[in-house]
């Protein structure tokens, strides 16, 4: 692996700590973007199928 | 009526799980909304975690760590986890607001958070099974756990054989098992309604 990338990755986890709780910032961004998708999953329309036969 | 076992299998199958509710052509309204959407996602992305796999099984490691196919192919059924416990866990985060165990689904649910539990210990023993130095950090981190609770001889995290059967034999067959109840239940009782909607006729028949 080469480039910026690599760079990126190549060095040890950043981690948040106060008192008992103590995350990595990577695992942390991940938590916010399910968060994220569960958010928008509840409240984005959901596209209507224009084929439903109403009966 | 027949008394062959067979028979009263048929039967119980075909008054409990007809074949009009096992593939049904229509859902109820409150199905179109993107949280409805997770399950299948989960589905689709084990499906492809199950493929990936096979052909890695096949190849086996000098194959998937240093051709660029292989790498590809290995790189595919990793990421294909991520995804899966991605939507897993948003799937089960939509099911627990709405109660999903409601209307007589306590099956589906208890099935689906064994097969949650199953999905850790499968990728787990994945991790284990990379062959690279980050398996290698994982095991040993993890002997001196399992040690602690002293199942360490019996499910020895160092000992890759025992590791790589699990992986590939007996924890995809438990998770598949549990995957194919898990949606069957869901065809029996039919997808949970939200909490404030109305009964579904769908629904209330398959009670």
């Amino acid at each position: 692996m080469t480039g910026w990338f690599a760079d990126f990755m190549n060095h040890p986890a950043t981690y948040l700590k106060s008192g008992w709780l103590q995350i990595s910032v990577t695992n942390l961004l991940v938590i916010l973007l399910m968060l994220a998708i569960f958010t928008l999953a509840i409240f984005l329309p959901f596209p209507k199928d224009k084929n439903r036969h109403h009966e | 009526m027949s008394q062959m076992w067979t028979a009263k299998l048929r039967n119980k199958w075909q008054k409990e799980l007809p074949i009009e509710k096992l593939l049904p052509d229509d859902q109820p309204a409150y199905v179109s909304s993107w949280i409805y959407v997770f399950g299948v996602l989960t589905l689709a992305t084990l499906a492809v975690i199950i493929f990936s796999g096979i052909i890695l099984a096949f190849q086996g490691p000098a194959w998937y760590h240093i051709s660029k196919t292989g790498k590809f192919v290995n790189s595919l059924h990793f990421w294909s986890v991520q995804l899966f416990f991605v939507f897993m866990v948003i799937h089960l985060w939509g099911k627990f607001w709405m109660a999903a165990w409601r209307g007589n689904r306590f099956a589906t649910w208890a099935t689906g958070a064994v097969a949650f539990i199953a999905s850790i210990a499968t990728a787990f023993t994945g991790y284990l099974v990379q062959t690279n130095f980050d398996s290698q950090w994982i095991s040993f981190e993890a002997k001196d756990g399992f040690n602690s609770v002293g199942v360490g001889a019996w499910f020895n995290v160092t000992n890759l054989g025992q590791m790589l059967l699990l992986h590939v034999a007996f924890l995809p067959a438990i998770l598949g098992v549990l995957t194919v109840v898990h949606v069957l239940m869901v065809r029996k009782r039919g997808v949970v309604p939200p909490i404030d909607s109305e009964p579904s006729p769908v629904n209330e028949a398959s009670k």
